[in-house]
């Protein structure tokens, strides 16, 4: 329920039922040359209102594929659930899981199919390619959709995405004499830039915070290299092959 | 004679809505209109409402809290209203927004714990079967842009777990350990997480009790679609109890010491 501002209600108006809203909230996605992160905060907000601090924005769909939603929280919700499904569909078919640049198309497909009534969704879709690199897809609520090296969605999009932008891509840096920036950051470095995006993201808008989920998926063969001690880290998952799945699961500030 | 009870004690320019009687502030069209224009009649706006429903977890379960009025835009219409509602032996379901969708709701539920115990198959139905069945029935009606004008919180308590949750007229559902819809959501949800975020597995039954009470007193005070009349849920491992109707102790004797503003000349 929002609160009606004065002026909307000052001159008489033909008024429909609006069947979105907005849930704030903001998601991450970040690759690496063999794991990719995928992160959201779990508020969930509509006005002013803080309408739970506990409301995932991230879910595993394979051993390999993560997928985070922001927008209209119901949407999202029934998007995840509706391509969770197709995803058994395609297990009981072909005795395998669908590989990521497969699952980026069927959502494609899946938001343009809704091109006239769509899932008030910004998608980001993390994970490992079949040639074990790390890889992040992102969309637009109608199904228009990227391979990136990161991407930032949501409330907080406008603060994050510049910061990736230097911190990732290196724009407006200039490398030292005789060296060259690297096109892939190592996962240590990948983890602080994710963290820190979320706190300061949280210290200047008000629909982030609460808390912080973190997914991490690794390329086979690829260990955690040192960062297995690092406070919060659970392992969700192994494939046969060695790739491997965790969360990392952070508090924000509640205010 | 204006049939419209939206039009009722109000000013005469209210295109300007001075009192904030959202959400019925819309005047119908009283106009001419073309007979056929639209067939079929949907919920465009609520007409008799229902205010806030509180809940919260408590150690043995959870506990809420409705009142019993159903107002007819800013007329007390209605004062013996239950919205809060058994369903099956481990949930119940509040509601806030259109009686009618309410009763309509119930009417749903009745159908369904007939189905599921006719099947006699040993399932019962709990509160998180009832919240998803209620959540994809709201979005659904939602999709179909003809929504039941409701938010719903749907407590229960089965095989030993809480359950809380939330769903509204566009599908939204969040859980926690506080909720409460309506105005109180602004007015009683600070009150509620103050006292229970962080002890849900400490307050007692007595304790979850006078938070409801404290929290609803103040909703009388302040939202102006609320009574002085209400009734409370709770739901533990000894099943479901909706209490009687309750009064709520309330002091006036404040309001004359008041300055400011009002009738008084000094």
């Amino acid at each position: 329920m929002i609160m009606p501002d004065m002026d909307s209600l000052a001159h008489p108006q033909e008024r429909r039922f609006n069947p979105y809203t907005e849930n704030g909230g903001t998601i991450l996605a970040i690759a690496g040359a063999d794991f990719s992160v995928i992160a959201g905060d779990t508020r969930q907000s509509e006005g002013y209102s803080i309408q739970t601090r506990y409301a995932p924005k991230v879910f595993r769909l394979t051993d390999r594929a993560v997928l985070a939603v922001n927008g209209f929280a119901a949407d999202g919700n029934m998007f995840v659930k509706k391509v969770k499904q197709r995803l058994e569909w395609y297990h009981h078919a072909h005795a395998k899981d669908m590989p990521l640049r497969a699952i980026a198309r069927l959502i494609q497909t899946m938001l343009y199919a809704r091109r006239f009534f769509p899932y008030y969704v910004y998608n980001i879709l993390g994970g490992i390619e079949e040639d074990g690199t790390g890889a992040v897809y992102s969309f637009d609520p109608v199904g228009s959709y990227e391979r990136e090296a990161c991407r930032a969605a949501g409330a907080a999009q406008s603060l994050v995405q510049p910061f990736l932008d230097n911190q990732i891509y290196f724009k407006n840096q200039e490398a030292a004499q005789g060296t060259s920036h690297p096109s892939h950051l190592p996962l240590e470095t990948v983890l602080s830039i994710v963290i820190d995006s979320f706190t300061s993201a949280t210290e200047r808008h008000i629909e982030v915070g609460d808390g912080l989920e973190i997914f991490i998926a690794l390329s086979k063969g690829r260990t955690l290299q040192g960062m297995e001690s690092i406070r919060g880290l659970q392992e969700l998952t192994v494939t046969e092959d060695g790739e491997r799945l965790f969360v990392m699961r952070r508090d924000l500030k509640k205010d | 004679m204006d049939h419209f009870p939206t039009n009722w004690g109000r000013p005469r320019n209210d295109a300007f809505d001075a009192y904030a009687t959202y959400p019925i502030h819309q005047r119908p069209y009283n106009g001419p209109k073309d007979t056929f224009a639209d067939g079929v009649q949907r919920t465009q706006q609520p007409i008799v409402t229902g205010t806030s429903v509180l809940a919260i977890k408590y150690k043995d379960g959870v506990m809420m809290a409705a009142d019993n009025l159903a107002s007819y835009g800013s007329l007390a219409r209605f004062k013996d209203v239950q919205r809060l509602h058994q369903v099956g032996n481990y949930t119940v379901i509040g509601a806030g927004g259109d009686m009618s969708d309410f009763q309509y709701i119930q009417y749903i539920l009745e159908e369904l714990s007939i189905d599921e115990i006719s099947a006699q198959d040993g399932h019962e139905l709990g509160p998180i079967e009832i919240h998803e069945y209620m959540s994809q029935l709201m979005y659904a009606r939602r999709s179909k842009m003809n929504p039941l004008w409701n938010s719903l919180l749907i407590g229960g308590f089965k095989d030993g777990k809480r359950f809380l949750s939330y769903v509204d007229l566009l599908g939204t559902t969040y859980s926690a350990s506080t909720l409460a819809t309506g105005y109180g959501a602004f007015i009683a949800q600070p009150l509620l997480r103050k006292a229970v975020e962080g002890r849900e597995d400490v307050i007692t039954e007595e304790e979850a009790r006078k938070i409801l009470e404290d929290s609803m007193r103040v909703l009388f005070y302040r939202d102006a679609r609320s009574m002085n009349k209400f009734q409370i849920a709770t739901i533990s491992s000894a099943g479901v109890s909706i209490s009687d109707s309750m009064q709520l102790e309330t002091a006036w004797s404040f309001a004359e010491n008041i300055r400011g503003y009002g009738a008084q000349t000094q």
